[in-house]
């Protein structure tokens, strides 16, 4: 697929496959279109050309499969709302007026996975930026998605939470047998916790095993003097 | 004793009935105006149902011997409507921001109020112009009342079946998205839902004061909420208490019923800013 923002082309005949049970890690520099990928996938983006089949259909069609966690958390702080009604949003995909007894209970489990029970009815607004994100994965696990969506989710998870982070990730794929597709920074993450890796700066520099991928060289091409900005303007 | 002489009054009964219906609507609505930060959109639906409203008599004065356009409001709902759609319309397709968009039609549509309004003569004029502006919560009839009363029941109703999205929405544009939340159509929908309530409840309230509906209840309740359906009922039982307190204590005292309620509205906050809750 291709995505195009104006005169930026952001994704430029981006290609791949991906299973149930495997995990991508999406790695490359700053504006590569690491997220835009993401936001394709999720029906947010329509590409200039080709498009993205997830389970056979095409994005957007079936949100429920998908559990997603966004790189920005974008809510309106002022909106009143706790971590519990965010959770709860993520079963019901929409937000939630009364929440029931089950509800609840399933919420307070989902946050006990992440291990932010005590969050439940916390104010949304006074959540520190690793809260947040722990409430965010609680909100995205607890629809038992087919298809697990992290956009930097280690990003102000403290050392031990990360850690926690990816034996979690690992524990709910032996469970469903989800693929998990995570953008990540951190290469030995990428290295140690995915089946596959994708290094991407607008073009796809390599997919697969990731000591196949992790080379020096593709590496060099997708973060080397290649990947400036002017040289993927459209003319 | 003598309070409940004036209730069994039928153009009090009128007034209290409709106030009610159009301070429950507006709580609702004013929920997500504050929350989205469209407090200057009731000003502007109010104005431009101004227009409409002029628009409508002009319409009745010169063209409306046959009778059925001696309703203003035939004319005045659907301007009022089309300049909502434009406002919607400006902050979604532009990158100008809404208090822009309500500005511009703001202005053009008391514009072309005044000068509709100054070219009809006297004697085949429907609407009181100072009513307009200010309100007549007591002069009130029983069709008016009925437009009122079904327009507020159509609202509460469609309000009420997409309020689950439209607070997802609310929340997180993105978010609701990504769950397959149509958040475009909904804030249409939200501006078109606004404009009704505010063109038909024009004549009763005022132009001038009906803002206030949409906007100090929903922020009264804000400040003593911790989610926002509790936000929801807090500004639907502020609008509902104000009218009432506001329609007793004019009755009382004869003073204007608009700005009491209003005023009742501006007390009601002041005592949530003193329970607020961080
Ligand atoms: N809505 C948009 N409109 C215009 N340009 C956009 C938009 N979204 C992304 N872009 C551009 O597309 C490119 C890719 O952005 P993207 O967010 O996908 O990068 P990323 O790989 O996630 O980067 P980061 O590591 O910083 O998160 C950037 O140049 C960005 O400026
Ligand atoms: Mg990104």
């Amino acid at each position: 697929m291709s995505v195009r923002f104006g005169k930026v082309m952001a994704l430029q005949d981006v290609s791949f496959d991906l299973e149930r049970g495997q995990t991508l890690a999406i790695v490359g520099p700053n504006g590569a279109g690491k997220s835009t990928l993401i936001r394709v996938a999720l029906g947010l983006i329509r590409p200039l050309r080709g498009h993205a089949l997830i389970f056979g259909q095409y994005a957007g069609v079936d949100a429920r499969r998908i559990g997603y966690v966004p790189q920005l958390k974008t809510f309106d702080r002022s909106f009143p709302a706790t971590a519990l009604e965010l959770v709860v949003s993520g079963a019901r995909l929409q937000w939630p007026a009364r929440v029931t007894r089950r509800e609840r209970e399933a919420a307070a489990a989902a946050l006990e996975q992440v291990g932010a029970r005590g969050l439940l009815n916390r104010r949304l607004a006074g959540l520190s930026g690793g809260e947040l994100q722990r409430v965010y994965l609680a909100r995205a696990l607890i629809r038992q998605p087919d298809l697990v969506l992290l956009d930097e989710p280690a990003t102000g998870v403290d050392f031990l939470g990360e850690h926690d982070l990816y034996d979690l990730l690992e524990g709910y794929q032996e469970r469903t047998n989800a693929a998990i597709v995570m953008i990540t920074h951190d290469l030995t993450a990428a290295r140690y916790h995915a089946s596959h890796v994708l290094v991407l700066n607008r073009q796809a520099h390599g997919f697969g095993a990731p000591e196949e991928v992790l080379s020096e060289e593709s590496l060099k091409e997708a973060y080397g003097h290649h990947g400036h900005q002017h040289d993927w303007l459209v003319n | 004793m003598e309070l409940l002489e004036a209730f069994s009054l039928p153009f009090m009964q009128r007034a209290l009935l409709g106030g009610l219906a159009i301070a429950v609507v507006a709580g609702l609505l004013g929920t997500f105006v504050v929350q989205r930060g469209l407090a200057f959109l009731g000003d502007g639906l109010a104005h431009a149902a101004f227009g409409g409203m002029a628009l409508g008599a002009f319409a009745a004065a010169f063209f409306g011997t046959s009778g059925w356009l001696e309703q203003p409001l035939l004319i005045a709902v659907p301007f009022t409507l089309l300049a909502s759609m434009g406002i919607a319309f400006v902050r979604d397709r532009t990158v100008l921001s809404s208090d822009v968009a309500i500005g511009v039609f703001f202005a053009v549509s008391v514009a072309l109020g005044v000068l509709f309004i100054s070219v009809i003569p006297p004697e085949r004029n429907v609407i009181d112009v100072w009513h307009l502006l200010f309100g007549s919560i007591l002069a009130v009839g029983p069709a008016d009342l009925g437009i009122i009363l079904t327009v507020s029941a159509l609202v509460f109703a469609l309000l009420l079946f997409v309020w689950p999205r439209l607070a997802y929405a609310t929340f997180d544009e993105e978010l609701a998205r990504t769950d397959g939340v149509n958040t475009r159509r909904l804030e249409y929908l939200l501006f078109a839902l606004a404009a009704l309530v505010v063109v038909v409840s024009a004549q009763m309230i005022g132009i001038v004061l009906m803002a206030a509906y949409l906007v100090i209840p929903g922020a009264s309740a804000r400040l003593i909420s911790r989610s926002l359906v509790a936000m929801s009922m807090w500004s639907v039982l502020f609008g509902v208490a104000s009218t009432v307190a506001g329609l007793v204590i004019s009755y009382l005292v004869d003073v204007p019923t608009g700005s009491t309620i209003i005023l009742t509205q501006a007390a009601l906050f002041l005592v949530a800013a003193a329970f607020r809750k961080r």
